[in-house]
C-alpha cells in the first residue's frame, strides 16, 4: 500500500500504526520451546569492571579476599554506572584486564573469582516486601544497589530511567517482550515461565514512576507467552491499567522508539528519550530482575542466555552466572571443538562477532550463538557497486537513505551524512540484510559514527588544551607585570641612591624572582 | 546653473550621509584582531609543540593568516588539517612533511624526579603537576604529548609513553572489502588535489 495510503488509515484510526520499514528474517527460535535450566556452577568467575552502558567501576576487594554471592566488589565510579557484584562465592584470586565480549576484542580490568563450590550468599540487604508502601527514591537506591542495567543489551542503568521528573511525567510504561532478533528466546521463556515475578516487577516500575497505565508488548509470534500473561494479569487486582498488545512480527520492532511508534502512533523526536514524551520502556527480564532485587533482595548475578546457533549441539536457555566464561557454557551444551565456528554474542543482527569462546557471559549477553564458518555472511567481502533499487531505503525503520548515507561514510564526507542523520541510525542492520549487492551498510555506518565521535573528542581535547594554554600565558603576563610593577617600586624607595645600590637591586629582585616562582608552583 | 547646484548639493549632501553611516559602522562593527587567525587556530590541534617553528599554535596559525606561512608544517595535525586549513586559505594542498606520530603521553618517573620544577614550567598547557622538592606527576588527560618537557629534565627522569587506547574510544575499520579500500582511496586522491 502506498504509504500515504497508509499514513491516512493510521490517523483515521482505520488501521494500527506500524513503523515504517523492517524485514521479516527467519526466526530460527530454536529455544522457544525449551524449559529454561540453570547451568551448572563455573570453577571460575571473570567480572568486568563496567557491563553497563556509562563509567567504570573501582574494585572493592584485593587479591585473596573471600566473596559472598551478592557482595558488592566494585563501586560504582559516577552517576551513569552501577555497581559490581560477585556472583558465586569463593575467592578474589587475580585483578588484571581480561578480554570482554567486545567487537575490539580488548579487554577491561577485570576481579576473577575463584569459586569455592558453597555458593554462599551474602544476605546483608533487607527484602522489601511492602513495596508499595515504600518511598521511590529508596527502591530507585535499590534497583541501583542491585547494579541493574536493561537486560535487553544495551545495558543503560536502570534505575536513571525510574524517575519521577516533574517537566516529563510518565503516562504510559512500555514493558517490552518483543524480541525480534531471530534465535533469541530469553524474553519468550521468562514470560511463559516467570510470567507473575515480570507482572511485580511491573507493578513496581509503575509504583516508582507514578502511573497506572502500563503496555506489555509481544509479537504475534510468542502468542503462547501473551497468553501466559495474560493469565498471570487476570489474577491479579493491582494491574487494573495494564494491557497486553500483540504485534504483528517483524524486525526491529523491539527497538524502544519504532515500538512506541507501533503501540501509541507517536514519535520519538531525534536525539530525544520516550520519557520526553511520557513513555518509559523496560524490558521483562529488567522487570523480573527488579522484581527479584526489590522483594527477594537479590542482586544481578545471573541472567537466562540463549545458547544456540546452527552449530550448537544441544541449543538451550540457561541460568547462568555473571562472569561465567563462554567456553565453559557452551562445553555444558557439548560445543568444544571452535573449529569452523564463529561466535556471536547477542543476535545476529545486531550481536557482535567475537574472537574466541574465552570472554565472560556480561549483564548484556542475551545469546550467545555458534554459528557455522559455512552459513555466516561471508557475502559481504564481495561488496558489489550499489544498483540503486531502494530496498535498503523501504527497509530502514528511522527512515533514512542507507545508499546515500554509506556513500558519505566510505568517501569520510562525515559533515554530509551528520546532515543525511546518521546519528538516528539505530543499527539495526535490517539495510544490510536486504542489500543485493552485498554492500555492508550498517558498517559503514559504524565506522562513520566512530570517526565523528573521534573527530569530536579531538576537537573538544584539542579546545581544552588551548584554553589551558591562553590561562597559562595570561598567568605569566600577569606574573611579569607584577614583577615589573614591584620591581619599580624597589627602585624608587632606593631613588637618592640609585646610583650604588643598582647592584645589591638587581640581586634582591632575582632573589624576590625566585622566591615568587616557588610561591607559583 | 542652478541644475548644476542642486545636483552638486543633493549629491554633497548623500555622499557626506554616507561617509557618516561608513564611519559609524567602522567603530560599531569593528572586529578585533583578525578572524582568520582564530578560525585556523581552532583548526589545529592545540599541542603547542612547537614543530611547526612557531612557539605555539597561535603564532603558526598566524603566521599562516598573514604571513603566507605554507599550510602543511602542522605535525600532530597530519595531513587532515593540513587539508582543512587549504580549504579555509583557497590555496593549493602541500604534502605534510613528517608523519605524525602515535599519541604519546609524558611520564614522570617518580622515584627519580628531584622537584625541580622545570618541567612544570615548560609544559604550555600546565598538564604537569609539583612543587619545589616534591615529586612532580603528569594528568595524563591533559597531556598533549608535545614532548617540551622533557629536554629541560636534569635528571631524565621523564618518559614519552604511546597513549594506551581506551575502550571507550575504539572505533570500528572500514569494512574490509576491496570496493570499500577503493572507493575510500579514491576520495582521499581527489581530496589531495582538490
Amino acid at each position: 500500500m502506498p504509504a500515504m495510503l497508509r499514513n491516512l488509515a493510521q490517523r483515521l484510526g482505520m488501521m494500527a500504526h506500524s513503523f515504517d520499514g523492517g524485514i521479516h528474517p527467519s526466526d530460527h527460535k530454536l529455544g522457544a520451546g525449551l524449559h529454561s535450566e540453570p547451568c551448572p556452577l563455573s570453577p571460575v568467575h571473570i567480572l568486568p569492571m563496567k557491563m553497563h552502558i556509562g563509567e567504570a567501576c573501582l574494585p572493592l576487594v584485593a587479591v585473596g579476599d573471600r566473596v559472598l554471592r551478592g557482595q558488592k566488589i566494585a563501586r560504582s565510579e559516577g552517576y551513569v554506572s552501577v555497581p559490581v557484584h560477585a556472583s558465586t562465592s569463593g575467592r578474589v584470586v587475580r585483578i588484571e584486564e581480561y578480554a570482554i565480549p567486545h567487537p575490539s576484542g580488548m579487554g577491561m580490568p577485570s576481579i576473577i573469582i575463584e569459586s569455592d563450590g558453597d555458593d554462599a550468599s551474602d544476605d546483608s540487604l533487607e527484602p522489601i516486601t511492602d513495596w508499595r508502601n515504600t518511598d521511590p527514591a529508596l527502591l530507585r537506591e535499590r534497583a541501583r544497589m542491585c547494579g541493574l542495567a536493561g537486560l535487553g543489551g544495551a545495558v543503560f542503568p536502570t534505575f536513571i530511567k525510574l524517575v519521577q521528573d516533574s517537566r516529563f511525567p510518565i503516562e504510559t510504561v512500555v514493558l517490552n517482550g518483543i524480541e525480534c532478533e531471530p534465535w533469541l528466546t530469553t524474553d519468550h521463556r521468562l514470560m511463559l515461565e516467570y510470567a507473575d515475578e515480570i507482572l511485580t516487577g511491573l507493578a513496581i516500575i509503575m509504583h516508582m514512576v507514578n502511573t497506572d497505565s502500563a503496555i506489555i508488548a509481544i509479537e504475534d509470534n510468542k502468542s503462547d507467552a501473551a497468553e501466559a500473561i495474560e493469565q498471570a494479569l487476570a489474577l491479579r487486582d493491582d494491574l487494573e491499567g495494564a494491557r497486553v498488545v500483540l504485534l504483528p512480527t517483524r524486525y526491529p520492532q523491539g527497538s524502544e522508539k519504532q515500538l512506541i511508534y507501533s503501540l501509541t502512533g507517536r514519535e520519538v523526536p531525534a536525539g530525544k528519550l520516550p520519557m520526553h514524551i511520557g513513555m518509559l520502556c523496560q524490558n521483562v527480564a529488567t522487570a523480573r530482575a527488579l522484581y527479584r532485587a526489590v522483594v527477594r533482595a537479590e542482586p544481578l548475578t545471573e541472567r537466562l542466555v540463549t545458547v544456540s546457533g546452527d552449530a550448537m549441539p544441544r541449543p538451550a536457555n540457561l541460568h547462568v552466572r555473571i562472569g561465567t566464561p563462554m567456553r565453559y557454557v557452551f562445553a555444558q551444551q557439548g560445543l568444544t571443538d571452535f573449529e569452523d565456528v564463529r561466535i556471536l554474542h547477542g543476535g545476529p543482527m545486531m550481536g557482535e562477532l567475537l574472537r574466541h569462546p574465552d570472554v565472560p557471559v556480561v549483564k548484556s549477553t542475551n545469546g550467545m550463538l555458534a554459528m557455522l564458518e559455512a552459513s555466516f555472511m561471508g557475502g559481504h567481502t564481495q561488496e558489489q557497486a550499489c544498483i540503486r533499487c531502494g530496498h535498503c531505503s523501504e527497509a530502514c525503520p528511522a527512515g533514512l537513505v542507507p545508499n546515500l548515507l554509506a556513500d558519505q561514510c566510505r568517501s569520510d564526507q562525515f559533515e554530509k551524512a551528520e546532515s543525511y542523520d546518521l546519528f538516528d541510525c539505530i543499527e539495526c542492520g535490517a539495510c544490510s540484510y536486504v542489500c543485493p549487492s552485498n554492500i555492508p551498510l550498517v558498517h559503514y555506518f559504524r565506522y562513520g559514527k566512530g570517526q565523528i565521535a573521534q573527530q569530536r573528542r579531538e576537537k573538544s581535547f584539542a579546545e581544552a588544551s588551548r584554553l589551558r594554554s591562553e590561562a597559562r600565558e595570561m598567568r605569566i603576563e600577569r606574573e611579569n607585570q607584577a614583577r615589573a610593577a614591584r620591581r619599580s617600586s624597589v627602585r624608587k624607595t632606593h631613588a637618592p641612591a640609585a646610583e650604588s645600590t643598582a647592584k645589591t637591586d638587581a640581586a634582591g629582585d632575582s632573589a624576590a624572582d625566585k622566591t615568587d616562582e616557588g610561591s607559583k608552583d | 546653473m542652478t541644475g548644476l547646484l542642486y545636483a552638486l548639493l543633493s549629491l554633497g549632501t548623500f555622499a557626506l550621509l554616507a561617509g557618516i553611516v561608513l564611519a559609524v559602522a567602522q567603530k560599531v562593527f569593528y572586529v578585533e584582531g583578525d578572524p582568520m587567525v582564530d578560525k585556523i587556530d581552532a583548526l589545529l590541534p592545540q599541542t603547542q609543540c612547537g614543530q611547526c617553528g612557531y612557539p605555539g599554535c597561535k603564532p603558526y596559525a598566524t603566521a599562516v593568516a598573514s604571513e603566507g606561512e605554507e599550510v602543511n608544517h602542522c605535525v600532530p595535525g597530519g595531513e587532515r588539517t593540513m587539508l582543512a586549513i587549504a580549504d579555509l586559505m583557497g590555496v593549493e594542498p602541500k604534502a605534510v612533511e613528517q608523519e605524525a606520530a602515535a599519541p604519546m603521553l609524558a611520564f614522570v618517573r617518580e622515584d627519580e624526579c628531584i622537584g625541580c620544577t622545570l618541567c612544570i614550567k615548560a609544559c604550555p598547557v600546565d598538564a604537569i603537576i609539583g612543587a619545589p622538592k616534591q615529586y612532580h606527576t603528569v594528568l595524563a588527560d591533559h597531556c598533549t604529548g608535545c614532548e617540551l618537557c622533557v629536554e629541560p629534565c636534569p635528571v631524565d627522569c621523564i618518559d614519552m609513553l604511546v597513549k594506551p587506547e581506551l575502550i571507550e574510544h575504539w572505533s570500528w575499520p572500514l569494512p574490509e572489502t576491496r570496493r570499500s579500500r577503493l572507493g575510500h582511496e579514491r576520495r582521499e586522491h581527489h581530496a589531495g588535489h582538490a
